[in-house]
């Protein structure tokens, strides 16, 4: 808790969760990559690429539970951020396959040539540049998440209202993305990627490397939503998520805050859906499918919301539960359990299971506060929608 | 005084035609059959003028026959066979099955002028079919053939028609020949443009703008004046048809919004898995209509009728149970509530699957509900006007079950003051899951007359369920006035913008105005004021 103030904003916790990420992005890479095969230490391919996919997911349920958690924002539209942010970096890839296409044109991709478009759109140039298509990664989730928020916040669009609002937006993308004349791909979306700087997106070297920045990002990603909710700034966004009205009476504009966490929120999801999309060779418009956002919602109520780690680690289980059902005889079964979760988290489960943990933890231990930071929103009877 | 010319003209013609059929009857006949014998196209040509023109009873077996190669003849013999659906040889001038038919029957032959001449022939002669519908039809393939050998029989049919409707058909199928017959008279083009004119359809302005080359200016100025006003009452017709697709589809999705209106709106209570009740009110009525064809077909008719009280019954008790076993442990807690009936509708949804399979199940419509008719240039479908009926007639319900029953009253009462309900002796629990199951009843409803319209799969509900949500939202919440008009405008902008937009475009373009709306007016157009406001 002291020290310098670089880790004053972690907790105990915090900060062993950042050494284990540290770990793994070092780790599983060279388990991969220098671990002959036939050694027990030897770590797929596959495991990389899976785990990959959702240590990517986990990104995107942190940004949910910064602000579901900790502003009482509940978006059912934060797929929508990432998958734009999976669209810019599609579109880079594509830029990148130049001739290598089936038409082998040097400037269109595939698609367009398809559909016989004699010159890349506007919206399409400057993304042969990899700078250029990383701050549009970020960029463009959070311009859309700004304007959306400004409309939505300043007229005090609220609770389950807003809710709505965010699936809607998502709907709309998506039905607007599956629209061939919009110019990202149609119905099949962006894939074929060859490389990606340079680096063949199907080697394992690169998958390694994907892997680890996928984790390092998730770790910066924590920090930064940690250091967040212990400043001041976060005491703020704890009062607007219990007792919205009471803040704005206390003389705080508490539009501008939730605007601030929602549009670096989905800056964080467009960030995630970036590092995903190399990861897994695809972006479609099903990513913006209102049921994947809802879905991101539960990993972050199973792991418990108002927590970051149980973010993490909810988008880990549930993803890895969801693979192991679907790839087996189980898949038909999969929608029960993952309805059934939605259940019972909500009924028996309120606090996630690291809210739970928590709880106990503290129920046992002496009564100390940690850092300052209240535990999730459950507790309390009348939460200010 | 020209069109008393031309009427009498025609008369004549008629008369003169009548005469001669009447004359020359039998025995034409008979010479006009043998011409087919000469196995030469021009000879043929001329026998099926000449049958046409005999008025013989057999003349349509003969040419229809003709049409599709089963006209024989003998080319010894001079005789003309027929050879029947069921392979037997008749004679063709008398329809007689004959016993020995010769071994050397060959077909007639036809050529690509010879079928097109059939085809006029056959037109010509359905129109003096019994039928009066037969009379139509041929009277509007002459209509878009403008076959000038066709205006003898035609002026013949009008003088004898006494359908007005029929008439009328006929009289533009002459005007469409006369337009673009060659010989004819300015006078009788000019003659032949007002009936076009009213006629009023895409049809119409194509034979207005498609007329030959050598047709006098004064008939083109004043096509193009018919044109301008066809289309002009074009436009209208198009706004009234998208204003009924609009109603349509407001009518569909109030079905479907009203009863969340009732657990969104008067409960507060978010149910994302209303979509799915009125799924399983679409699945009730497949099952309803299974029973039927397996037990007692004779019912078929009644099937929907049986199925609506069956769907609210099983639609509104499983409401009923989602209440008591799950959202009432989450009142006040709406974000909560909203991930726990997700979840349901997930369950719902895979249950169907698992019961009924993934794909489209055959919802069939009784003879009642299918079917069309025309008002002008609208085209009308009887299941889109029941289920307009039938949306508004449920609303009228609830809206009396609110105000006059004791327990719409008792459900006001919770409503507006929970404590205060709950201390004058109402069950304010048992009000709350009655009311759930009302609205989820109604979307079981709504979920039958969805089977008559959509596909019934297991993601039937998931289409419906943003857009309830939209006009439970932009019509304002607590109020079942502001969700009619919210599926009204909702629908009706929707059909207006899909022109311009396109289908996907329009409905991007009316969610971004709806969040642009929701700007204004936070609550929706019928917003609560007071206190239960921040309840």
């Amino acid at each position: 808790m002291t020290g310098s103030p670089l880790i004053r904003a972690l907790d105990r916790v915090g900060v062993v969760f950042l050494v284990l990420l540290a770990i793994i992005a070092v780790a599983v890479p060279l388990g991969n990559l220098l671990v002959p095969p036939s050694s027990p230490w030897h770590v797929s391919l596959y495991f990389v690429s899976l785990f990959g996919k959702y240590v990517c997911y986990a990104i995107l349920a942190l940004a949910i539970d910064l602000i579901w958690g900790y502003c009482g924002i509940l978006s059912l539209g934060h797929g929508a951020f990432f998958a734009l942010g999976g669209y810019a970096m599609g579109m880079y890839m594509m830029r990148q396959i130049g001739t290598r296409g089936v038409y082998a044109n040097p400037l269109l991709p595939d698609f367009m040539v398809f559909l016989n478009w004699k010159e890349l759109p506007f919206y399409w140039h400057g993304f042969q540049y990899f700078a250029y298509a990383a701050l549009m990664v970020a960029l463009v989730p959070g311009l859309l998440a700004f304007v959306f928020g400004w409309f939505a916040f300043r007229s005090r669009v609220t609770g389950v209202y807003l809710s709505i609002i965010t699936q809607a937006l998502t709907f709309a993308l998506m039905l607007g993305f599956f629209r061939n004349n919009f110019g990202f791909g149609g119905n099949n979306g962006l894939t074929d990627f060859k490389d990606i700087l340079g680096f063949n997106v199907q080697s394992a070297e690169t998958r390694s490397a994907l892997f680890a920045a996928s984790v390092i990002t998730l770790g910066l990603g924590f920090y930064l939503c940690r250091a967040i909710v212990a400043s001041k700034l976060g005491k703020v966004l704890i009062a607007i998520r219990d007792a919205e009205n009471r803040v704005r009476f206390l003389g705080y504009r508490v539009e501008s805050y939730k605007l601030f966490v929602f549009t670096l929120s989905a800056c964080m999801a467009g960030i995630a859906g970036a590092l995903y999309v190399p990861q897994v060779g695809i972006i479609n418009p099903s990513e913006f499918a209102p049921g994947n956002s809802i879905e991101a919602v539960i990993w972050v109520a199973v792991g418990g919301r108002g927590t970051l780690i149980g973010a993490v680690l909810g988008a880990i289980l549930v993803n890895y539960a969801k693979t192991t059902f679907t790839s087996g005889t189980l898949a038909p079964y999969w929608l029960f359990v993952l309805g059934g979760l939605f259940v019972a988290v909500t009924l028996l489960l309120p606090r996630g299971i690291v809210g739970t943990a928590e709880h106990w933890w503290r129920g046992r231990g002496p009564k100390t506060r940690g850092n300052g930071v209240a535990p999730a929103g459950v507790a309390d009877p009348h939460p200010a929608e | 005084m020209r069109a008393l010319y031309g009427r009498l003209r025609a008369l004549a013609v008629a008369f003169g035609l009548l005469l001669a059929a009447a004359a020359a009857n039998a025995q034409s006949f008979d010479e006009a059959l043998t011409g087919f014998t000469a196995d030469s196209f021009s000879d043929t040509e001329n026998a099926i003028g000449a049958v046409a023109r005999s008025g013989n009873a057999r003349a349509a077996d003969v040419i229809a026959a003709l049409q599709d190669g089963r006209l024989l003849f003998d080319p010894d013999g001079k005789k003309v066979y027929i050879k029947e659906k069921d392979d037997r040889i008749a004679e063709a001038a008398t329809g007689q099955a004959v016993a020995g038919a010769p071994a050397n029957l060959r077909p007639v032959r036809l050529n690509n002028r010879l079928r097109r001449a059939v085809e006029a022939a056959l037109g010509g002669l359905s129109l003096f079919a019994e039928d009066p519908g037969r009379r139509f039809d041929a009277a509007q393939a002459v209509f878009k053939s403008r076959d000038e050998a066709a205006l003898p029989a035609l002026e013949s049919a009008l003088a004898k028609e006494a359908e007005p409707w029929v008439k009328t058909a006929l009289a533009e199928a002459r005007a469409a020949v006369v337009l673009n017959m060659s010989g004819a008279s300015e006078a009788d083009k000019l003659a032949a443009i007002p009936a076009i004119r009213a006629r009023g359809d895409q049809d119409s302005v194509a034979l207005l703008a498609g007329l030959p080359a050598n047709t006098p200016p004064a008939v083109t100025k004043a096509a193009n004046d018919a044109i301008a006003s066809i289309q002009s009452s074009l436009e209208v017709w198009s706004a009234v048809q998208n204003a009924w697709y609009g109603l349509s589809l407001g009518s569909v999705l109030l079905l479907a919004a009203i009863g969340l209106a009732i657990t969104f709106g008067v409960m507060g209570v978010i149910n994302m898995a209303h979509g799915e009740m009125v799924m399983l009110g679409a699945y009730t009525t497949f099952v309803v209509q299974e029973v039927i064809r397996a037990y007692n077909p004779g019912l078929f008719g009644y099937s929907v009728v049986i199925a609506v009280p069956l769907a609210f019954a099983v639609s509104g008790s499983i409401g009923v149970l989602i209440e008591r076993g799950i959202i009432r442990f989450l009142y006040g807690r709406p974000l909560e509530t909203l991930l726990a009936t997700w979840g349901l509708s997930l369950i719902l949804q895979q249950a169907v699957r698992t019961a009924f399979g993934p794909t489209n199940r055959d919802v069939g419509s009784p003879s009642w509900m299918s079917g069309a008719f025309d008002v002008g240039q609208l085209n009308i479908t009887y299941n889109r006007l029941w289920i307009i009926c039938f949306s508004l007639a449920v609303f009228v319900g609830l809206l009396g079950l609110l105000r006059f029953t004791r327990f719409g009253l008792e459900m006001r009462a919770v409503t507006q003051n929970r404590p205060m309900a709950a201390s004058m002796g109402i069950r304010t629990g048992r009000i709350d899951a009655l009311a759930f199951g009302l609205g989820s009843g109604i979307a079981g409803i709504a979920g039958v007359a969805l089977s008559q319209i959509d596909n019934v799969s297991p993601n039937l509900g998931q289409g419906y369920i943003i857009d309830s949500f939209m006009v439970v939202v932009f019509g304002g919440v607590g109020n079942l006035w502001g969700t009619l008009l919210g599926a009204f405008t909702l629908g009706i902008a929707n059909k207006f913008l899909e022109p311009y937009a396109g289908a996907v475009l329009g409905k991007i373009a009316i969610l971004v105005l709806i969040i642009l709306f929701i700007q204004k007016r936070p609550r929706g157009l019928f917003a609560l004021r007071g206190r239960a406001v921040e309840a």
